[in-house]
């Protein structure tokens, strides 16, 4: 019986507008090798320039991930020769990383536990290969793009831990607005490494590395296939070698990329180009001011504060935007059950049907809040309020406006409605007598008839409750 | 003289047997001096990077500068085939 043993690096690209140093855009999807100058190009004499936000992005990210941040930083040179590299090294940090010893909670199998992160440092991607007949052809315009590495000490034990982890990261990424997560352009990549040992035993197998990874589904997959082959192979009395292994997409299997005695001797050294990096108490203080309520303790703040279930918790803290709409609502109107509800329901799919964000929804908190307010105080129906809202959604008039117009305004006046009743219990004798014999459920019947006759408008609650006292022996 | 093939081949020169025994001596000379100044007492003080004038965070705005067209960035290369440098084949991926 073997165990698993996976530790996670995850590389993310930071949300900068220029490269980590130089002014080149990082965006994505320019024409190819139009985004570059002298400093990522590698070109003689050129000197790199940290850029200001890339640092502070690391540092939120590190303290968003429960680290310590290192007061003194020093970036370092991996050399290694490729394509896509034009320097012949990549600019790193080696023995002084940016952020160390943070972990991050991850829920499996109905339980969460806490994953410990190792450290977190800053670094610079390199160039996209794109193989073609004649040889590789190579795009440079990603090089020099700011990157964090996250790696995790080997603390999972599975494809669903594994998964957990790489959502609840990327959450927080997206949250505290550093990474957009995107996992199928890049953005966001994640290389598991994984050995299995004899269940009891403490001492760690030996490692396979994982690569081309780019959704969580092939996260999930790569995984459980490597755990079968590595299975499989000690079970048979073999060995495993330490070995980078790339997903195949198409036959669903790992392969063997290349062997990493040699590949791993980078060689690395301080870069004498970049001065140190010295981070005063002061700028972390000044960061971790910026960073908002992370998404695990806004979930856990709604179920308290709102008294929400646990569902609702958890879709309204999903988007920071959701979650800030909905606190506006609040803030406004407090019914939260009554408006986690509307969210949930009729509001997100009118957004999504104009494919539309929370950020750019037409209706604000205060229209939407008006609307709901009028089915609080009983001047409309619930089911109304969901007939007009896309008119709501649409239009810039009021969800009191709507109504007057439209002459939806719910029947609650008891002698209206009484009046109504009346009406009904004459027109239908024998529905009466059968409630009346003790047959209780002909009361929807009547209610229906009721409803009927006032167009819809009546308040069904009342109209219900006013056909029991009337029809009580 | 292991060592000295083995740094030669992560820095990617090819090395006649003649340089090879040159730089073995060479090399193991500049080592021997470097055990010398070993020899100075140095704990306690930090290490020297960088010879910029006693700076420490020099950082620049994250502002957008214009790059290089893709013809200047294409001009030094051997082979270029629509806009992208065209290299020898590289049979796996990193
Ligand atoms: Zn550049």
């Amino acid at each position: 019986m073997f165990e698993t043993v996976i530790g996670l690096e995850v590389h993310a690209q930071l949300q900068t507008q220029s490269k980590m140093f130089c002014g080149c855009a990082t965006e994505f999807g320019s024409p190819a090798n139009t985004r570059t100058c002298p400093v990522c190009l590698g070109l003689p004499g050129a000197l790199p320039v940290v850029n200001q936000r890339a640092v502070e992005m690391a540092i939120r990210t590190g303290l968003a991930l429960h680290c310590t941040v290192q007061s003194t930083n020093q970036f370092a040179r991996k050399n290694y020769f490729y394509p896509d590299l034009p320097k012949g090294y990549q600019i790193s940090q080696y023995d002084r990383p940016i952020c160390e010893n943070g972990w991050l909670e991850l829920q499996a199998n109905g339980t969460s536990k806490k994953v410990r992160i190792r450290r977190a440092h800053l670094e610079e991607d390199a160039g996209k290969n794109i193989h073609a007949d004649a040889g590789s052809l190579v795009d440079l315009n990603r090089a020099g793009t700011p990157l964090i590495e996250i790696v995790t000490e080997p603390d999972m034990h599975s494809a669903e831990e594994v998964v957990s982890y790489l959502k609840s990261l990327r959450d927080v990424l997206m949250y505290i607005g550093v990474c957009d997560g995107n996992m199928e352009q890049g953005s966001l990549r994640c290389e598991p490494n994984l050995s299995l040992r004899p269940v009891g035993s403490d001492a760690l197998g030996t490692k396979v590395e994982l690569k081309n990874i780019n959704s969580f589904k092939f996260v999930k997959d790569a995984i459980e296939y490597e755990i079968k082959r590595q299975t499989k192979v000690l079970s048979e009395g073999g060995t495993i070698h330490q070995e980078t292994r790339l997903w195949d997409i198409e036959r669903n299997q790992t392969a063997v990329m290349r062997s990493k005695e040699e590949a791993h001797d980078y060689r690395y050294f301080p870069d004498p180009d970049l001065v140190p990096l010295v981070i005063a108490e002061e700028w972390i203080e000044e960061l971790r001011a910026t960073i908002q309520e992370l998404p695990k303790d806004r979930h856990q703040r709604f179920l308290r504060d709102y008294g929400l279930p646990d569902y609702d918790a958890g879709v309204l803290t999903s988007s920071r935007a959701l979650a800030d709409y909905f606190e506006a609502c609040v803030t406004l109107f407090a019914e939260p059950k009554l408006i986690s509800n509307f969210l949930m329901s009729e509001f997100l799919r009118e957004l999504h049907q104009a494919g539309m964000t929370v950020e750019s929804s037409p209706v604000s908190p205060e229209r939407l809040v008006g609307l709901l307010q009028l089915v609080h105080d009983d001047t409309i129906s619930l089911k109304v309020a969901k007939e007009i809202f896309p008119e709501l959604f649409a239009g810039d008039k009021s969800a009191a406006q709507l109504v007057e117009e439209k002459g939806l305004r719910q029947l609650s006046d008891e002698g209206e409605l009484l009046a109504l009743i009346d009406a009904v219990i004459e027109q239908h004798p024998a529905q009466v007598a059968q409630y009346r014999g003790g047959k209780e459920t002909v009361i929807g019947f009547l209610v229906g008839q009721a409803m009927k006759r006032s167009g819809g408008k009546a308040n069904p609650q009342k109209v219900n409750a006013l056909f029991k006292t009337r029809l009580a022996p | 003289m292991n060592q000295v093939e083995h740094v030669a081949n992560l820095a990617r020169l090819q090395l006649s047997r003649e340089e090879l025994e040159r730089l073995s001596t060479q090399l193991s000379r500049i080592l021997a001096y470097m055990e010398e100044l070993n020899a100075v007492d140095t704990a306690g003080i930090p290490g020297t990077t960088s010879v910029v004038a006693g700076d420490a965070n020099v950082l620049r705005e994250d502002e957008v500068q214009p790059s290089l067209s893709q013809d200047q960035a294409l001009r030094n290369a051997p082979d270029a085939v629509d806009g992208l440098f065209q290299v020898p084949q590289i049979i796996s991926d990193r």
